[in-house]
């Protein structure tokens, strides 16, 4: 049945409609720079996301579902789109490339993120998938003529092709064991490896498509390069969104409860990330580069909630998801304040700060110290549920090795707080302040501080969702 | 129990952090001044109905229960037996004197200071207070912010070393500690302090839980091969980071072996205790030895905390009466005394610019109501009779000959060590000569205030310590028998199979919502 029902799905429409008001400004001359308006439009995107929450229903053929989970992530990429946009208005780095082409590349990514979340048949992940990375490779070297934004979306663009070529690879193995590409099908099906290794092959292959958009080792080494490479608003979008899109399909894929193989190589990559992204994280210099490093650790901690399943582990997942993506987006808020020229921020930069811009600089610590796991913000609270849930599955390793990573990651998360706030520049630099940017920094940090102190309905919401995901 | 309707407790926790709030809106650094030493008397004011602490129960008085995130069975749950109302108190007497001690010390980013400083008491308050393993935890790990800032922004010359050893120290030793936490909840199904000290634990669990939480435990107290960031810590912090460093952070520890590792892992507390023990006596000795040759009044004074706290955890680990209530007082006083020296040594560093002993002598003739101030507080330090130290040091040493008297025999050098190091500083001081004090003031008004309270508490404590002893007893009593009665039992009970995955208990104890 294709069963069409478009109040079911607003926000894609408003999305939409969106991208076409943004296609003909990038093809009118006279307004292609003239993009204030979405700020608005982003705005709106949020609250359309938020009226939408409740919604369930199946629709095109059972292959595309509105439930709890999709929702939730519908909202926390509108949310992401929103912070992104602000952030992204004052891009000074575009050149002679228009606004509106940014910004319709930036969308359709987004737009191709959020039908990801709620897409549940294979093909139509796939796709989905495709229209969010294409339009990212795209964004990414859109930078001065950067010859670095250049090098990093090449990167990314060639190994992202062939991840994702593998995880087209994987659909036909899945097909040849399972004969089905419908998710809510294959939940029926046995996925252990005595029965069915080749279905079983085929997932941890498709899988590796969206492990791959997380970063997480070994397929982490484009994040370096992407993200120092990129202008620091496109970084902004690049290092929050496209992993919740990922997050998403992994949830549903982990939902299918594959056999304990797959979960033993996925634990074994967990732990390998977050060590190795810590320890390489130690001695970089360059900001963005260190939170490339540090995003392949946190992909490490969401893999735990992943890889311990069930209701409680999923949902853990999504909500280290949400925390991960606020607290990036506070810490690339402040990064994009400081450099109002657009430059690479290096830790020095960040020297003074609790003099020059003693907003950021609190904003700041706040967002490290949630990076670093330390209660009360978010990433402390996402943390315990996500090794609540591994103990309770019995990864006891997994579970120590991931509390004793916080202390290998404290060294460089506290090294921006000691620059912000212990050391002085010779020449105090000056950074303009305004009314938007103090307090979007401002709810931002009290977003962490939220989600760290009053986890309980936004968790019980998901653990609903996991929990349907389940039966 | 007492139910009061007022929910004392979180008003001692919450009112400071709001308080800090407040001084966002103000400018003026006297203001800012005044106005946290006022919200200081307030808080000491809101502690006022813990007088009402019943002494005859061992059970939590002053509970407060709230559900907070019931999917994960977390609980707003906060109560004080009498382990933690003492320590309460030291807390939240601290802090207008420790306004009061940085009105002229602290020169610079006063607002901030006095933010951290707030911040500081309402997380201390919440870690004596706190009855739900995790909302332990964010007050145990939250407090580390505030206190980095405290020895990072506005400590000495090797401020950034010092600051970065003790937050990683101290982090590094907690990450464990959160695993034995989960661990614990996975087993039982409740982050409840009480309900974890009633359930049962093989061997092999108290075993691994036991090492997780000592560490932490150790590394803050600390005891001795984890002992090296403290001397950094002290000696750059500014006085009021050192004062609170001392009186409270430091009892963190010996709080946690009190209030966790002996209830919950009994078995594998008395399997341990021969290794406590020899790292008490061995921190007892050496903290005492080295601070004999220190030249830095802060550094000896740093040393020899590590020497007192060797007591309080000897006398922890001997699981006598006597031992734990010397513990516990133990704790109470090396927190007045030393942070008292600290204090101390804070108000001389203002006149000399100097914590070499060398560079303030001859101090008796110049400052005559300093050096009284510093000899009642050193003669407390090392136990002198009829001053507090006295009570507590011989409260432990009497519980030790009581469970051997090979360890007393020990211990006895460390109370001699303490009366050496203490006097060498305290003649220094006094009489040493070449002195520079002949142009400096003694103490002022604002001197005086802040030291005259601890300085009447040395002395009543020392001459009339029943009511504390009558506090915290019942609690002592409570948990020794508990303490006893569980540590054959579970020394029977783990020659039984473990049981089975802890999955399928933690789905029973999980509602019905998946």
């Amino acid at each position: 049945m294709l069963n069409f029902t478009p109040s079911l799905i607003i926000p894609e429409l408003y999305m939409a409609l969106l991208l076409v008001a943004l296609f003909v400004q990038t093809v009118t001359d006279s307004i292609k720079d003239r993009t204030d308006w979405l700020a608005y439009a982003a705005l709106g995107g949020v609250v359309v996301a938020a009226l939408s929450m409740s919604q369930s229903g199946m629709m095109f053929y059972d292959s595309y579902q509105i439930d709890g989970l999709s929702q939730f992530f519908k909202l926390v990429i509108a949310l992401g789109l929103a912070i992104c946009v602000l952030n992204a208005l004052r891009n000074t780095t575009l050149g002679k490339t228009p606004r509106a082409d940014y910004f319709f590349f930036m969308f359709m990514s987004a737009f191709g993120l959020m039908l990801l979340s709620s897409t549940v048949e294979l093909f139509t992940i796939y796709i989905s998938l495709e229209l969010a990375s294409y339009s990212l490779y795209i964004l990414l070297p859109l930078r001065n003529e950067n010859p670095r934004a250049v090098e990093g979306a090449i990167k990314y663009a060639l190994f992202g092709a062939v991840a994702t070529a593998i995880g087209l690879f994987g659909v036909s193995y899945i097909i040849a064991g399972q004969h089905t590409t419908y998710i809510h099908e294959l939940a029926t099906m046995n996925w252990s490896f005595a029965e069915q290794p080749m279905a079983l092959i085929g997932l941890g292959l498709f899988a590796l498509a969206f492990l791959y958009k997380l970063a997480l080792f070994p397929f982490h080494f484009w994040a370096p390069d992407v993200y120092q490479g990129a202008s620091n608003e496109t970084a902004a979008f690049a290092a929050t969104l496209p992993k919740v899109g990922a997050i998403v399909v992994l949830v549903r894929l982990m939902g299918l409860d594959p056999g304990v193989e797959v979960k033993i190589v996925l634990a074994v990559f967990a732990t390998l990330s977050m060590t190795l992204g810590n320890i390489l994280a130690l001695r970089q210099t360059d900001l963005k580069r260190l939170l490339a490093y540090s995003s392949v650790a946190h992909a490490g901690f969401v893999v735990m909630g992943l890889v311990a399943g069930g209701a409680y582990g999923l949902a853990a997942a999504s909500y280290y998801a949400l925390v991960y993506v606020v607290m990036n987006l506070t810490i690339f808020w402040v990064i994009t304040r400081l450099a109002d020229d657009g430059r690479d921020i290096q830790l020095h930069d960040l020297k003074g700060m609790h003099h020059s811009t003693p907003l950021l600089a609190f904003v700041l610590a706040v967002a490290a110290f949630g990076l670093v796991g330390l209660p009360p913000t978010g990433g402390f609270t996402g943390k315990l549920f996500l090794l609540n849930a591994a103990w309770g599955e019995g990864f006891y390793l997994l579970v120590i090795i991931a509390a004793i990573n916080t202390a290998i990651a404290i060294f460089y998360y506290l090294n921006m707080v000691r620059h912000a706030y212990t050391m002085d520049q010779a020449t105090p630099s000056v950074v303009p302040s305004t009314v938007i940017g103090a307090s979007v920094a401002l709810a931002l940090a009290l977003g962490v501080l939220y989600l760290g102190l009053m986890p309980q309905g936004l968790f019980d919401l998901l653990l609903q969702a996991s929990g349907a995901l389940l039966l | 129990m007492i139910d009061t309707g007022f929910p004392v407790l979180s008003a001692l926790i919450f009112f400071p952090l709001l308080a800090a709030i407040g001084l966002f809106f103000l400018r003026d650094e006297r203001t800012i001044r005044l106005y946290t030493l006022v919200v200081g008397l307030i808080e000491m004011g809101l502690a006022a109905p813990l007088f009402r602490f019943d002494l005859s129960t061992a059970e939590f008085q002053f509970v407060e229960i709230m559900p907070w995130v019931p999917a994960w069975n977390m609980h707003y749950h906060v109560g004080v037996d009498g382990i933690s109302i003492l320590m309460i108190f030291l807390t939240v007497l601290l802090l207008p004197l420790c306004v009061l001690c940085s009105w002229t010390y602290i020169g610079k980013r006063v607002k901030e200071f006095h933010f951290c400083l707030l911040l500081m008491i309402g997380a201390c308050v919440g870690i004596f207070s706190a009855l739900d393993f995790v909302l332990f935890y964010i007050f145990w790990e939250a407090m580390l912010i505030p206190m980095f800032l405290l020895i990072a922004v506005w400590g000495g010359p090797n401020k950034r070393y010092a600051s970065l050893k003790f937050f990683i120290y101290t982090l590094a030793g907690s990450t464990l500690f959160l695993a034995a936490i989960v661990a614990f909840f996975v087993n039982t199904g409740t982050f409840s302090i009480p309900e974890l000290m009633t359930h049962e634990y093989s061997f092999r669990f108290q075993f691994w839980t036991f090492l997780a939480m000592a560490l932490a435990f150790a590394i803050k107290v600390p005891m001795f091969p984890f002992h090296t960031w403290l001397p950094a810590a002290h000696v750059e912090a500014p006085t009021a980071g050192s004062v609170l460093l001392a009186s409270i952070l430091l009892k963190m520890g010996t709080y946690g072996f009190l209030r966790f590792c002996l209830p919950l892992t009994p078995a594998a507390s008395e399997y341990f205790a021969p290794l406590m023990i020899t790292i008490s006596i061995v921190s007892i000795l050496y903290g005492g030895a080295i601070a004999l040759g220190q030249r830095d009044m802060k550094k000896l004074i740093a040393y020899s905390s590590v020497a007192h706290m060797g007591f309080v955890t000897l006398g922890i680990f001997v699981f006598t009466m006597r031992g734990v209530e010397g513990a516990i007082m133990q704790m109470i006083n090396h927190g007045i005394t030393t942070g008292a020296l600290f204090m101390l040594v804070g108000a001389i560093y203002e006149r000399s610019h100097s914590r070499e002993i060398a560079d303030n002598m001859g101090l008796g003739k110049y400052l005559p109501a300093y050096m009284f101030f510093f000899g009642l507080f050193a003669i407390a330090s090392f136990g002198f009779p009829g001053t507090n130290g006295f009570v507590s040091e011989a409260l432990v040493l009497i519980g030790v000959f009581e469970a051997s008297y090979l360890l007393g025999a020990l211990a006895i050098p460390g109370v001699m060590l303490a009366a050496a190091y203490m006097l060498r500083l305290g003649l220094k001081l006094a009489w040493g000569q070449p002195s520079q004090a002949a142009t400096w003031k003694d103490l002022n008004i604002r001197e005086w205030v802040y030291l005259a309270p601890l300085a009447v508490l040395v002395l009543y404590l020392g001459l009339m310590p029943t009511l504390a002893l009558k506090t915290i007893n019942p609690s002592v009593v409570h948990l020794l028998n508990q303490y006893e009665s569980r540590k054959t039992l579970h020394l029977e009970s783990s020659l039984q199979p473990e049981p089975p995955v802890q999955s399928i208990q933690l789905s029973a104890t999980r509602g019905t919502d998946q």
